[in-house]
C-alpha cells in the first residue's frame, strides 16, 4: 500500500515540478537571507566584543570617560588602592588621517604598565625600545597597517584640529595579537602629540586574586567624578554592540517575513496541488491509506520541499554572508561596525536551526491543507467540482478575527528590553488573521462585485464569484506579500520624507564646514574659527562643539552638542516636538533632549537633571524634546556660550555659515580655504551637498532592507503565479468544456485573464488596507521602540499604485499564460477526465 | 684599577636588557657579542646628562639620594638571610635610567626618568631562582627616587633610607620581602675616592661608593607564611652618564662580606677570547684600611663548571679568586641560581649567593654574578 501511495506522490511531485521548484526556491531565499543576515550580524558583534575584550587584555575592570576624558590626577588615585595589582592608564581615540576621509583608533597606554595588563598590544620580539616613546612613534596592528598601506619605517600622518601630525610607524604588533586595526602610542606621546595633555580616557585595572570584582566596581564606582564609569570587560563589549542591536533585529525580522512568505507559497501551492489531486488521494484511501498515513505522506512532501529548500538556503547563505562581508562591510551598510574587520564564524548550531526552520515553515504550510485533505470523506473528494469546498473550516474566520484582533492588542505594549518584540508578533498576528479571514472576507467582497452582462470577462468573473475559497487562496497570497511591501514602502518612505525635512530645519546655514569627516581629534581652534569669521562673503556663523557623556556604564555615550541656542526661540534651530520651555530665573539653565536620549534616559521637558557637563555635574532643565536622526545613542543640546562658561572648551568641531548677500557659495568656499590656510584640513559643503550626503547615508543604510524586501516581494510574485498556474491546471476540463461550446483559445485566455485581474485586484485592495495598518505599527511601534525616534507617516503614493498596476497586471498575464499552457494538452482527453 | 668598571657595565647592561630603554634597536645586538660602534651620540637628549668629573667629593646623606641629571643610575642589595637556621640568598636592586628623549614632552608621562626594581631569592631547597620585576616611568607619586636621601619605589616596591638605616620592601607573586639594613661600618668608596674609572678612556667614569655589612633583619613571606629572617648584605650605589667601548663579551663579578669583618669586591671583563680584558676590585678590612687593586693584582680561575639543563650554557660557578695577596675560593650555595629573564629583558645570566674560603675553611658570603656565558641564539 505503501508502495500505491509513493508512486502517487512521487508522480505528483513530477507532474508539478515546476510548482515544486518554485517552493523549494522560496523557501530556499527565505533561508538564505536569514542566514546571510544572521551572519554577518552575530560575526560583526562577536568581532567587536572580541575586539573590546582583547583591547583590555587580561583587565578585570575598565574605567572609562566621555570623549572630553577625565582629570589624570584620578589615576594615581586608582593606582594607589590595595585592591588594584597594576593598572594602565590610557589616551584613547579615533584620530583622522591627514588629509584622508577614514579614521583610526589610536590607543595611547603607558607602554611599560601594558606588559601586566594588555601584554597582547605589546611589540613581541623586539620588546619595548627607546623609540617606542619617541613623541612621534605609533605601532600598528597588522590590519591597520594593512588597512593604510604602511610598514613598519613609514610615515603616517594623522589630523589633530585641523593640522597634520606626522607619526612613525616604528613597529607592528604581532600577527594575531590584535585582529582589528589600531594603532598603539606611548601615553606621553599621545597625550601630547593628539591634545590631549592632563586627559585620560581609560584605565584598564587587574585586581588583587580574591577581590570581589563586583562589589568593588561599586565601591571603585562611588570615588569616579561623574560622567566616568567603572565597568567590566563584559560589559564593554556588549555595549559596543548594544547601539546596533535594534537594527540587528529588525533586519534579522525582514529576513524571517521573506521566510514567511516562503511558507506561505508552500502552502498555497500545496493546497492548490492537493485540490488538483483531490481524486487521487481520495482513491488512495478508497485503497485502504488510513488518513494518518495519508496526512504523513502529505506533510512529508512539504518535509521534503523544506530540506531541499533550506539545505540550499544555508549554502546560499553562507555564500551571501561571505559577498555581504567582503563588499558591502560588516554593518551591512549601517556604519556600525565601521572600521571593524570581520572573519565570518559560522556556528553550527546557527545553521542547523535555519535550517530546521525553514523545513518547519514548508511543513507547516504544507500540513494545514494535508490534513483537510486526508480528512475529507473519500466518497465525496471522488466526485467531480468538489473542489469549491475546498479548505476552510467556518471555524477559521473567528479565529482569524481572534488574532488580528490580539495584534491590535499587542501592538499597544511597550518594548520588551528595548526591542520591539510585541511590535513584531503583532504584525505576525494580523498577517495570520489576515490569511484566516481571506475565505470569508473574499466570499463576502466577490459577492458585492457586479457581473457584466455579456462578453468572456462575465463568465471569469462569474467563475471566481462562484468559487471564492479557491479565490481566496490566490488572494491571500497576494494580500501577504503586497501587504509587507506596502508596509515597508510606507516606511521608509516615511523615515526618508520626515528625514528629509529634519534635514532642511537642521541646515538651515548656507554652507558647512567641519575640521574632519570622521574621528574625534579634529577640530577648529578659536584662532581659525576668528578667521572663519573674518572671511569675506560671510554674513554670519555659527559654530557648534561636539563632545560626548556617559550617562550609563551599559550604554552607548550620549552627544552633547554645544551650539547657539535662546531658551525662547530654541524651536527655530532645534525640530522641537512641542514649545520650548523657558526656564524660570531661578531655575537651572536648559538643555534639549534627543528623543533617544529622552527615551533611554527617562527625561521630560520640565524635568531637573544633573549631567556631567565639565568637571563639575550641574543641573539643567529639560526645556524641550527634540527629533534627531543622525545620533542613534542620544543627543543633548546645550547653549554653547553656557557650555563654554562651565568647560573653559572653546574649540569646535563645525561651522555653519551664511553668506553675505551677493556672493556665491563657490566664491566664499574658496575664500574660507584660503583664509583658513593651506595647510590646514577642512571640509567644506554646501547644503545641498551635506542634505544629498546624509540622503546617500540613509539610502546605503536602508540598501540591504531593499534586497530583502526585494527578495519577499519576489517570492511573493512566484505565489502568485503558482496559484494562476495551479487553478489553470485543475481547471483542465473546464477548459475543455469551454472550447467544446465554441470560445476560441483567445477567448478564453481573456476569460482567465479578467479572473486573474480580479483575483489581484481584490488581493491588492486587501494588502493595500493591511500593509497600511503593518505599517503604522512599523513606524509607531517598532520604529519608535528600536531606534526612539518619531516620524510622520507619508505613503509613497504613486509607487504603491504602480506597484499595484504591476501586480494586477502580473497575476492577469500569469494567468493567461498558464491557461494556454493547460490548454495545449488535448482538451477532449481532459473532459474525459471527469469520469 | 677598579672593579667599579665591570660592576658598572654588568649592571648597565642588564639594565639595558630589562626594558632595551637604553640601547636603540641597533644597539642591542652588541649584547648578543656582536660587533658594532653604536653609541649615545646617535641621539642627541634635550637636556644634556651630567658628566662625572675628577674632584668631586661624595656628600653623606646627600649623595644616597637620586642624581635624576645622570643618565644610569642604580642601589643595588645583595645578601644573605637565616631563615630557621637554613641559608638564603636575596638581591633588591632599583634602578633609575633617563632616556634621551628626542622631545621635550610637557606631558606628565613623559618618561623623564624610568624607574626599574628586581628582587630574586635564592632558595637552595628551592633549587633554583625565585624573581620578579617591577618598571614604570617616574611620575604621580607611584614610582620615583627622591633626592638627598635613598628612596627608591615602583608601586609598593621599595628601598628607604630612614636615618641610620634602610629598608627594603617588596611583594611578588612567590615571596614578599620587609628587611631592615643597619650599616655597621661607613660607606666605602670606590675607586679614587668615590670616582670609579671605567676605562682606558678618561671620560668613562662613575660615581660609586658601597655599604658592605650591613646587618640585615625583617620578615620574609612564602607560601602565605611569614618568617622573622635576619643576615648580612651589601649596597652598591653607583651613578654615571658615560656609555663604554664594548670590547667585553662578558664579566665576572663577586662581592664578599667576610667574616673577620672585612669586605672584598673583584671582578673581570671578558674578551672575546675568553681572557681578561680588564680587571679589578677594592679589599677594606675590618680596621678600616682599604685598598684597591690595579688589573693586573687580579686573578679569576674558574675550578668548576655547571651546564644548565634549559638553556645548555655552560657557568664556571666555583672560582678561585686572587686580589693582591689574597686568594679566595668562591663556592655557589646552589648551582643553579642562572636567571632567565629573557621575557622581560631578552638575556639570560648567572647571579647568586656564594661562599668563600680561605685555604680551606669558610671566610665569608657574599654574590657571584656570571654574565654573557649565555648566548642568544641567531634567529
Amino acid at each position: 500500500m505503501t508502495a500505491v501511495a509513493h508512486v502517487l506522490v512521487a508522480g505528483a511531485f513530477r507532474e508539478n515540478a515546476g510548482r515544486t521548484l518554485l517552493a523549494i526556491i522560496a523557501i530556499a531565499l527565505g533561508v538564505a537571507l536569514g542566514v546571510a543576515v544572521h551572519l554577518v550580524n552575530s560575526s560583526a558583534v562577536n568581532e567587536f566584543g572580541i575586539a573590546a575584550r582583547h583591547l583590555a587584555g587580561e583587565a578585570d575592570l575598565v574605567v572609562r570617560g566621555p570623549r572630553a576624558g577625565f582629570d589624570e590626577a584620578l589615576y594615581p588615585r586608582i593606582a594607589r588602592l590595595p585592591q588594584v595589582t597594576a593598572i594602565n592608564p590610557s589616551v584613547e581615540a579615533e584620530v583622522p588621517r591627514y588629509g584622508h576621509k577614514e579614521s583610526l583608533k589610536i590607543i595611547g597606554m603607558d607602554l611599560m604598565r601594558a606588559a601586566d595588563v594588555q601584554p597582547a598590544l605589546l611589540p613581541e620580539r623586539t620588546g619595548l625600545t627607546l623609540e617606542s616613546f619617541d613623541a612621534d612613534a605609533i605601532l600598528l596592528s597588522p590590519a591597520a597597517a594593512r588597512w593604510l598601506g604602511v610598514k613598519a619605517g613609514d610615515n603616517l600622518t594623522l589630523q589633530v584640529g585641523t593640522r597634520p601630525v606626522a607619526l612613525k610607524v616604528i613597529g607592528l604588533l604581532p600577527e594575531g595579537s590584535y585582529r582589528q586595526r589600531i594603532g598603539v602610542m606611548d601615553v606621553a606621546s599621545a597625550q601630547w602629540r593628539l591634545a590631549r595633555l592632563g586627559r585620560l580616557d581609560r584605565m584598564d585595572l587587574k585586581l588583587k586574586s580574591g577581590v570581589d570584582v563586583e562589589s568593588f566596581r561599586r565601591e571603585l564606582q562611588t570615588m569616579l567624578p561623574p560622567g566616568v564609569h567603572a565597568t567590566t570587560p563584559d560589559t564593554e563589549a556588549r555595549r559596543g554592540a548594544s547601539l546596533s542591536r535594534a537594527y540587528r533585529l529588525n533586519l534579522e525580522m525582514l529576513a524571517l517575513i521573506a521566510l514567511f512568505t516562503g511558507a506561505f507559497l508552500v502552502f498555497s501551492s500545496q493546497v492548490l496541488a492537493l485540490l488538483r489531486r483531490r481524486t487521487q488521494l481520495a482513491l488512495m484511501r478508497v485503497l485502504g491509506v488510513t488518513r494518518r498515513h495519508l496526512a504523513a505522506w502529505l506533510a512529508a512532501e512539504g518535509a521534503a520541499i523544506g530540506v531541499l529548500g533550506a539545505a540550499l538556503g544555508v549554502g546560499l547563505g553562507y555564500e551571501l554572508a561571505r559577498y555581504a562581508v567582503t563588499f558591502v562591510g560588516a554593518d551591512l551598510g549601517a556604519g556600525y561596525f565601521r572600521s571593524v574587520e570581520i572573519g565570518l564564524t559560522a556556528d553550527p548550531r546557527t545553521l542547523a536551526f535555519f535550517f530546521l526552520l525553514g523545513v518547519l515553515f514548508a511543513v507547516l504550510g504544507a500540513t494545514a491543507p494535508a490534513l483537510e485533505a486526508a480528512y475529507r470523506p473519500p466518497a465525496r473528494a471522488l466526485r467531480a467540482g468538489d473542489e469549491e469546498e475546498g479548505p476552510g473550516k467556518p471555524g477559521t474566520a473567528y479565529w482569524g478575527l481572534a488574532a488580528a484582533g490580539a495584534g491590535a492588542l499587542l501592538a499597544r505594549l511597550p518594548a520588551i528590553d528595548g526591542l520591539p518584540l510585541a511590535g513584531y508578533a503583532a504584525i505576525g498576528l494580523i498577517l495570520l488573521g489576515t490569511v484566516l479571514l481571506m475565505p470569508r472576507l473574499a466570499a463576502f467582497s466577490l459577492a458585492c462585485v457586479p457581473v457584466p452582462r455579456a462578453g468572456v470577462a462575465a463568465i471569469g468573473i462569474a467563475q471566481i464569484k462562484a468559487t471564492p475559497r479557491q479565490t481566496a487562496i490566490g488572494i491571500a497570497a497576494i494580500v501577504i506579500s503586497f501587504s509587507l511591501m506596502v508596509s515597508m514602502l510606507i516606511m521608509v518612505s516615511s523615515f526618508r520624507v520626515s528625514l528629509e525635512a529634519w534635514l532642511g530645519r537642521m541646515l538651515p546655514a548656507d554652507l558647512y564646514l567641519r575640521a574632519a569627516r570622521s574621528g574625534e581629534t579634529g577640530f577648529l581652534t578659536p584662532e581659525v574659527q576668528a578667521r572663519i569669521a573674518a572671511t569675506p562673503g560671510v554674513g554670519r556663523v555659527e559654530f557648534l562643539r561636539g563632545q560626548n557623556l556617559l550617562l550609563g556604564p551599559e550604554r552607548p555615550p550620549v552627544i552633547l552638542l554645544a551650539r547657539p541656542v535662546t531658551a525662547g526661540t530654541a524651536d527655530k534651530v532645534l525640530p522641537l516636538n512641542a514649545p520650548p520651555l523657558v526656564p524660570r530665573p531661578n531655575e537651572p539653565p536648559p538643555v534639549w533632549v534627543s528623543e533617544v536620549a529622552a527615551d533611554l534616559y527617562g527625561m521630560r521637558p520640565g524635568d531637573k537633571v544633573r549631567l556631567p557637563i565639565g568637571d563639575r555635574p550641574l543641573l539643567y532643565t529639560v526645556a524641550g524634546v527634540w527629533r534627531d536622526y543622525a545620533r542613534q545613542g542620544g543627543a543633548i543640546a546645550i547653549d554653547r556660550e553656557l557650555y563654554i562658561g562651565i568647560t573653559g572648551d572653546r574649540l569646535a568641531n563645525d561651522a555653519a555659515v551664511w553668506l553675505a548677500s551677493g556672493v556665491g557659495p563657490a566664491d566664499v568656499a574658496s575664500a574660507l580655504r584660503e583664509h583658513v590656510g593651506a595647510d590646514e584640513s577642512i571640509e567644506i559643503a554646501t547644503t545641498r551637498e551635506v542634505r544629498a550626503a546624509s540622503l546617500a547615508l540613509f539610502d546605503r543604510t536602508f540598501a540591504i532592507t531593499y534586497v530583502i524586501e526585494f527578495a519577499a516581494v519576489l517570492i511573493g510574485l512566484f505565489g502568485v503565479s503558482v496559484s494562476f498556474g495551479a487553478q489553470a491546471l485543475a481547471r483542465r476540463r473546464e477548459f475543455g468544456v469551454l472550447r467544446h461550446v465554441g470560445m476560441t483559445r483567445r477567448e478564453v485566455g481573456a476569460m482567465l485573464g479578467s479572473e486573474g485581474a480580479l483575483t489581484a485586484g481584490l488581493g491588492v485592495a486587501f494588502g493595500l488596507a493591511v500593509g497600511w495598518m503593518v505599517s503604522l505599527i512599523l513606524v509607531d511601534v517598532v520604529n519608535r521602540q528600536s531606534f526612539h525616534w518619531s516620524m510622520e507617516v507619508h505613503p509613497p503614493w504613486p509607487a504603491l499604485a504602480g506597484l499595484a498596476a504591476l501586480i494586477v497586471a502580473a497575476a492577469a498575464l500569469t494567468a493567461m499564460w498558464s491557461g494556454r499552457a493547460a490548454m495545449d494538452d488535448d482538451v477532449v482527453r481532459a473532459v474525459r477526465e471527469d469520469w | 684599577m677598579n672593579a667599579d668598571k665591570i660592576n658598572f657595565l654588568k649592571r648597565r647592561r642588564t639594565l639595558a636588557w630589562l626594558t632595551g630603554l637604553l640601547v636603540t634597536p641597533n644597539a642591542s645586538s652588541q649584547v648578543t657579542g656582536q660587533p658594532s660602534s653604536v653609541t649615545s651620540s646617535l641621539r642627541h637628549p634635550v637636556t644634556p646628562f651630567a658628566p662625572v668629573v675628577p674632584g668631586y667629593r661624595l656628600q653623606f646623606p646627600q649623595d644616597e639620594g637620586s642624581h635624576p641629571e645622570f643618565r644610569l643610575e642604580w642601589w643595588y642589595v645583595t645578601g644573605w638571610l637565616e631563615d630557621a637556621g637554613r641559608p638564603l640568598g636575596f638581591q633588591v636592586t632599583f634602578f633609575r635610567a633617563r632616556p634621551d628623549l628626542k622631545h621635550d614632552n610637557p606631558s606628565a608621562f613623559a618618561p623623564r626618568q624610568i624607574m626599574i626594581a628586581h628582587a630574586a631569592l635564592s632558595d637552595p631547597a628551592h633549587g633554583k631562582l625565585l624573581h620578579a620585576q617591577r618598571a614604570a616611568r617616574a611620575g604621580f607619586e607611584l614610582a620615583g627616587a627622591e633626592q638627598g636621601r635613598t628612596r627608591v619605589w615602583v608601586d609598593d616596591w621599595l628601598i628607604e633610607q630612614l636615618g641610620r638605616y634602610y629598608r627594603a620592601r617588596l611583594s611578588a607573586r612567590d615571596f614578599q620581602l620587609d628587611l631592615a639594613f643597619v650599616p655597621t661600618q661607613p660607606p666605602l668608596l670606590q675607586g679614587e675616592n668615590g670616582l670609579s674609572r671605567k676605562g682606558p678612556a678618561q671620560e668613562s667614569a662613575s660615581y660609586y661608593y658601597s655599604l658592605p655589612q650591613l646587618k640585615v633583619s625583617g620578615m620574609l613571606a612564602r607560601d602565605g607564611k611569614q618568617r622573622q629572617v635576619a643576615g648580612s648584605a651589601w649596597l652598591d650605589h653607583e651613578w654615571s652618564s658615560q656609555y663604554m667601548e664594548q670590547d667585553a663579551v662578558g664579566w665576572d663579578w663577586v662581592g664578599i662580606n667576610l667574616d673577620d669583618g672585612s669586605a672584598l669586591m673583584a671582578f673581570r671583563m671578558r674578551d672575546r677570547q675568553g681572557g681578561s680584558y680588564w680587571a679589578g676590585g677594592a679589599l677594606r678590612r675590618a680596621d678600616g684600611i682599604a685598598r684597591v687593586f690595579a688589573p693586573d693584582e687580579i686573578r679569576f680561575t674558574p675550578r668548576r663548571t655547571w651546564r644548565s639543563p634549559r638553556t645548555g650554557a655552560d657557568y664556571p660557578v666555583s672560582w678561585t679568586v686572587k686580589a693582591g695577596d689574597l686568594e679566595i675560593a668562591i663556592e655557589p650555595l646552589f648551582d643553579d641560581q642562572e636567571h632567565d629573564t629573557r621575557r622581560s629583558t631578552g638575556t639570560i645570566y648567572w647571579e647568586g649567593a656564594a661562599r668563600a674560603f680561605v685555604e680551606g675553611k669558610p671566610a665569608g658570603r657574599g654574590y657571584l654574578e656570571l654574565t654573557g656565558y649565555w648566548r642568544r641564539p641567531n634567529l
